[in-house]
């Protein structure tokens, strides 16, 4: 399908989210939309699939002009969305997931629907058993899922935002090819992406947003020097690690065993010391969040001990692990971490201490500008935090951390996040460690497990391998040892 | 009587007084998968089982008098979907003045029915099938409302996981994002439900005043409570309506336990019989949803490895996760 988008503006309240934005993807191929978090990538596809009305501005379908006014109507027109958290009923089965919303006799027939699962999973060499609870598929799994059903329902045009996010490397492998093979036949792809990597390495031709409009565009193959520039305005580069000395131990873990409805990881040693950094490398589900929450205080162990400073706090409630200087960080920041529909200022007014029974406004509000510059927070104090963007949903809760921590734990701490941004929080998190903090993170991204970690542990279906120190690792070393292999 | 036709017509009676419970139930069940709570069913209950007999007496019309429960019934859903999916206010807020309304409004209006002698459902035995040794007695000699019922609970046991429409349905009240991703009209389909399930949360009425407890007795009709013991069924049945019709049972046998006891216990003052269902329902309800307490967890750990696995495993099949969506607002952009 010829896909034409015109002048398409959006505005929520004060925010622009698209301006004037003009796309063509040609029937065929792979488009790229890149740009860094908040740029407007989302907002624009959300339009062209029917999830948001736009403002202004025209939309053509195979060269007539299409009225989308909602995801029905995408649906029919053949627009198919894949979004970044996939848009399905976790507590039902995949085959139950693939079937619902589908037209067709009222009564349902999953023998008959299953086997079409199968086989149009075949295609694409995917695996998702049919009769799997979605809430016990990995994201990728999901993905897979998700991507059949549209496929299924007859879409011809395919949109995937950040498809690479929280999916293994063999995951992403099957992906890309999938989506070749289908742009191979004729279908048009839209991939949503902040990763240069895979733009290089699928897209034809890229369409780079910068603050809703559209900053360039570029054909493969590609100068990834200007598409940085043209995503942030400027040249950015990772920066080199800092190295921080460790200091003794802080935390030992003594034959600590953690368990949930899945999984159980038992037998795990380790001694984290002051000021250092251990990554935690695996898939997605296989045990690193379970031992997180564990340190944490949020899960009780099933078995051993796990002592901060001599002291046994295996089987405590979670406010001693708190007030023994341990915070935890979730990956699911709105959901876990902050509270959607309060502002920041209202976020630090909770935390401050000592606050009496009234607020102190004028204190807080100091306060909260303060904490928002020194966070680089870009958004008001007074909007509600679920109307910040990732980067800076991520920079707020991490504002809110109270000074003196002795153990951060992260889950995915820049999971979605642009290399700025990125770079941004790691720098407040490694002055964490030079004040004599242990930080403790997950990844999906292993990159970042070796660039930041002094130590890294990898989890593989509830086994638990190292500690091995991240200089004597390599990307490739840590993708064999996530997939099983000594 | 011998004691085998005892236990049977014990267990029969069981059945068919159950019956406004599993229409009550089952009304709330699919208007909460649809992710709406509609917390007025005791105000409706009352107020649908006053109106409808009422309508009954006035009218002679047995039929006359289900419908305008039915009516009833959806009317109050129908506040509460405007309330909640049109206004975005909170449905506890809504339903829960409404229950108080309704309570009120029907002792108020039925002041002038108090006592009056109306028509009654009678029994109608299945042919053929009623003679059946053992199952004809307990299933096939009722009155039409109970046959209904039964009817009822496989139908939206059908509807909900066997149906295109019912698959949808689940996904509203799980996640009303993905089901508007698929194509579905998310608040359209909570009111239709909404009401739909109102109308048969208002059948319980008539099935009370013009069968079970024929007649209207105003405050000692004895029905005030049994839609709060519904809301609590619907979340022992973990939203499924063949647990749910179990919850019913159990209620109405704790119910004629009560009454069957008491010559036995006499020292043990009426009241507490009569009311003892209630909190051992509510009893209930927490034992089957215990699984996530946190002292559920550590009074478990104390037992040998083989045993903690199995109670684990008891608990987590016991229990059930609301519709994630059950009262939040639904607005596509």
């Amino acid at each position: 399908m010829n896909i034409a988008l015109e002048n398409i503006s959006k505005r929520f309240g004060e925010v622009q989210a698209n301006e004037g934005i003009s796309l063509a993807v040609p029937a065929g191929t792979i488009h790229g939309i890149l740009g860094e978090n908040g740029a407007g990538k989302s907002t624009l596809m959300k339009i062209l699939s029917g999830f948001i009305r736009a403002d202004s501005g025209r939309t053509f379908l195979d060269g007539a002009p299409a009225q989308i006014r909602g995801p029905a109507d995408a649906i029919r027109l053949g627009i198919g969305m894949l979004h970044q958290d996939p848009l399905d009923f976790p507590p039902m089965t995949a085959v139950d997931n693939f079937l619902a919303g589908r037209t067709g006799a009222w009564r349902l027939s999953r023998p008959d629907a299953r086997r079409e699962l199968e086989e149009r999973q075949a295609d694409f060499d995917f695996r998702v058993d049919p009769g799997a609870r979605v809430e016990n598929l990995t994201v990728g799994e999901r993905q897979q899922l998700e991507m059949v059903r549209l496929l299924s329902l007859g879409a011809r045009a395919l949109i995937l935002d950040e498809p690479t996010t929280g999916i293994s490397a063999l995951q992403k492998d099957r992906l890309f090819a999938a989506l070749r093979k289908l742009a191979a036949d004729g279908k048009s792809i839209i991939l949503i992406s902040h990763k240069l990597r895979d733009v290089e390495m699928l897209c034809d031709e890229v369409t780079v947003l910068r603050r809703a409009r559209v900053a360039g565009r570029a054909q493969a193959p590609y100068d990834l020097n200007e598409l940085v520039r043209l995503m942030f305005g400027r040249v950015v580069t990772r920066e080199p690690r800092l190295e921080v000395p460790t200091g003794g131990p802080l935390l030992t873990l003594d034959g600590l065993a953690v368990e949930d409805h899945r999984l159980r990881l038992a037998g795990l040693n380790l001694e984290i010391r002051a000021g250092e950094v251990i990554g935690l490398a695996g898939l997605e589900g296989s045990g690193q969040e379970l031992f997180l929450r564990a340190c944490g205080g949020l899960l009780r162990p099933a078995a051993g001990r796990l002592r901060l400073a001599g002291r046994d706090l295996a089987g405590e409630p979670y406010p001693v692990f708190r007030d023994a200087g341990i915070a935890y960080v979730p990956a699911a920041r709105l959901e876990e971490g902050l509270v959607a529909g309060l502002t920041p200022a209202e976020h630090f007014a909770i935390v401050e201490p000592g606050g009496g029974l009234v607020i102190d406004w004028k204190l807080t509000m100091e306060q909260a500008e303060r904490r928002i510059a020194e966070y680089d927070i870009r958004g008001a104090a007074t909007g509600p935090v679920d109307s910040l963007s990732g980067g800076n949903q991520q920079r707020a809760l991490l504002s809110l951390l109270p000074p003196g921590l002795c153990l951060v734990l992260l889950e995915h701490p820049t999971r979605g996040l642009d290399v700025e941004s990125a770079s941004a929080i790691w720098r407040k998190l490694l002055d964490r460690c030079a004040d004599g903090a242990a930080l403790v993170f997950t990844s999906s991204d292993l990159e970042e497990i070796l660039q930041y970690s002094d130590r890294v542990l990898v989890f593989f279906g509830g086994q638990v391998a190292g500690p091995v120190p991240a200089s004597a690792m390599t990307v490739e070393r840590l993708g064999e040892m996530m997939g099983g292999q000594p | 009587m011998n004691g085998e036709s005892l236990v049977l017509v014990g267990l029969a009676g069981i059945l068919s007084s159950a019956t406004p419970l599993l229409f009550a139930a089952i009304g709330e069940t699919l208007a909460e998968r649809a992710g709406v709570i509609n917390l007025s069913l005791n105000g409706t209950i009352l107020l649908s089982a006053m109106g409808s007999f009422g309508v009954a007496v006035k009218t002679g019309s047995l039929a006359l008098g289900f419908l305008a429960g039915a009516v009833i019934g959806a009317f109050m859903a129908l506040i509460v979907a405007f309330g909640s999916i049109t206004l975005r206010q909170s449905q506890v807020a809504v339903g829960f003045v409404l229950a108080m309304v309704g309570r009120d409004l029907s002792y108020f209006l039925g002041a002038p029915l108090m006592g009056r002698p109306g028509p009654t459902v009678p029994s109608w035995p299945v042919p053929a099938l009623g003679d059946i040794p053992v199952l004809g007695p307990l299933l096939f000699r009722h009155d039409l409302p109970t046959y209904a019922g039964f009817l009822l609970v496989a139908g939206a046991w059908f509807w909900l996981y066997r149906t295109r429409p019912g698959l949808i349905l689940q996904g509203v009240g799980e996640r009303p994002a993905a089901a508007h991703a698929r194509g579905a009209n998310v608040n359209r389909l909570r009111y239709l439900y909404t009401i739909f399930g109102g109308a048969l949360v208002g059948l319980a009425g008539p099935i009370y005043s013009l069968s079970i407890k024929a007649g209207w007795m105003g405050t000692i009709s004895g029905l005030d409570g049994l839609g709060w013991i519904a809301l609590a069924i619907t979340i022992f049945g973990g939203w499924n309506p063949w647990r749910a019709a179990l919850g019913a049972w159990f209620f109405a046998l704790l119910q004629w336990l009560g009454l069957v006891l008491q010559p036995h216990l006499p020292g043990v003052p009426m009241q507490v019989l009569q009311v003892a269902p209630f909190p051992l329902m509510i009893l209930a309800l927490l034992l089957v949803n215990a699984g996530n307490a946190e002292w559920v967890q550590r009074a478990l750990a104390a037992l040998s490895e083989p045993r903690r696995r199995a109670a684990a495993r008891l608990l987590r099949s016991l229990r059930a996760a609301p519709p994630a969506s059950l009262g939040e607002h639904f607005e596509s952009r």
